[in-house]
């Protein structure tokens, strides 16, 4: 199966770790991403004012390019992206006024946009197109003994009308830590948000928050943290060095994206980890199952 | 706090500004608190969502605005999604911070941000946070 893949900005820079991986698992999968030939930063918020067109444009010209490469549907790993790309595209689909308006001010584009190209993001595809079953028939290092917090955030899930699952209780990723011989806690942080951009604005809060949300996954005794999130990454990941200046009981955890587990449990190259993108290193613990078996 | 009503102040410009930004009707809301009790900015806002809303509802926008509220919010959409009244309050907050920014003042100081500090900051976190709080 080949899709058009959008990466997005941060899949070049910081999380690579994410992209690697992502990349080398689905092609396991017989998933081939095909990235866009051309693409643009999305603006990583969708614009709420009823009044703001102008934001929408970024979106809406990466779709334009999903249909310009031959493809119908698009999929992304970075969940900002995910959640403006398809807000966008539900808003033109629903105002016909706007999406003229947008097709007009870019009338140098090949083609007008019709509100018809499909914004999936890479856990539907495993969850609906590849299915647990198949995955498990590709892990070669089950990943027994592994406890990990399930962490969506709040752009997988939310608003209702982008949710890739249960808007409350979302369950696609235990389902696939289970599919990888892992487990899940029941972390009630699941869906919380990780103070987002108030990292740049009012850091001590996202330091707060990483604090409270990381010890908690520790007491219920996971191995690490998994997400799809970039910034939820970095206010999770990259912000415990911080957390630790200001509070010293505070010990870090592991995080990682969904793909770096499945790459391990694949039992795929090193090279296909990223580990090294990754600021606390998760070796560890995957050390940890090894001796648990 | 105290807060003197007056009638001509009742769905005034300002509010009404808001519920064409937000595509709401603030007068829905009756005062439940989900969206307060949901959102995690919480501990950080000087008023809660639903006082917002309240505020909102008597026509002090003015008052709202001097507080630090909407900018805190993290957009992260519990609010929406639980409130039973369908008020979209993500979209509410978003309306007041464009309310500001559209004066051309920013509540991000971009110069203010440590060098090396936004060296290790990821594209989406300058990025968001630029389109969010500045103008
Ligand atoms: S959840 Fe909705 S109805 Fe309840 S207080 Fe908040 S805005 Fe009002
Ligand atoms: S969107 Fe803003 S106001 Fe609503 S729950 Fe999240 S942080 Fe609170």
């Amino acid at each position: 199966m080949k899709i058009a893949y959008y990466p997005g900005c941060t899949l070049k820079s910081t999380a690579k770790n994410f992209e690697i991986s992502a990349i080398a698992v689905a092609k396991e999968l017989g998933i081939e991403f095909v990235e866009l030939s051309r693409w643009n930063c999305c603006g990583t918020v969708y614009s709420m004012t009823s009044d703001d067109v102008m934001h929408h444009l970024a979106p809406i010209r990466n779709l334009i390019r999903v249909k310009e490469d031959g493809f119908e549907k698009v999929v992304t790993l970075c969940s900002m992206c995910f959640n403006t790309l398809k807000r966008a595209n539900i808003l033109v689909q629903r105002e016909r006024e706007k999406l003229d308006k947008i097709n007009d001010f870019m009338y140098l584009e090949n083609i007008d946009y019709a509100g018809d190209v499909e914004v999936l993001h890479l856990l539907e595809i495993l969850r609906d197109d590849i299915g647990w079953e198949e995955i498990m028939t590709h892990v070669k290092n089950p990943l027994n003994g592994l406890v990990f917090a399930p962490y969506y955030g709040c752009l997988l899930v939310r608003p209702p009308e982008v949710a890739i699952d249960n808007v409350e209780m979302p369950y696609v990723l235990d389902r696939l830590f289970e599919s990888l011989g892992a487990k899940a806690i029941d972390y009630p942080y699941s869906t919380e948000c990780c103070g987002a951009y108030n990292t740049v604005s009012n850091p001590d809060i996202v330091l707060d928050r990483t604090y409270t949300m990381v010890n908690l996954a520790r007491q219920q005794g996971a191995d690490a943290i998994i997400l799809s999130c970039p910034l939820c990454d970095f206010n999770l990941e990259a912000r415990q060095k911080k957390v630790m200046e200001k509070y010293p009981d505070f010990h870090p955890l592991p995080v990682l994206y969904f793909t770096q587990i499945m790459a391990v449990a694949f039992g795929l190259p090193e090279n296909t980890y990223g580990f090294e993108y990754n600021s606390i290193n998760p070796e560890g613990i995957f050390k940890k199952a090894g001796e648990r078996l | 706090m105290e807060l003197k009503l007056k009638p001509e102040e009742i769905r005034n410009d300002l509010v009404k500004k808001v519920e064409e930004l937000a595509g709401v009707n603030v007068f829905a809301c009756y005062q439940c608190g989900k969206c307060s009790s949901g959102c995690p900015s919480v501990p950080y806002m000087e008023i809660l969502p639903n006082q917002v809303l309240r505020l909102l509802q008597f026509g002090k926008v003015e008052r709202i605005l001097r507080t630090n509220t909407h900018w805190v919010c993290a957009s992260c959409f519990v609010c929406s999604t639980r409130c039973p009244k369908d008020i979209d309050i993500a979209a509410i907050m978003e309306a007041l911070r464009q309310i500001e920014l559209r004066k051309n003042q920013d509540y991000l100081i971009v110069r203010r941000i440590d060098t090396e500090e936004m060296k290790e900051f990821p594209p989406i976190a300058l990025v968001s946070a630029f389109r969010k709080l500045t103008a």
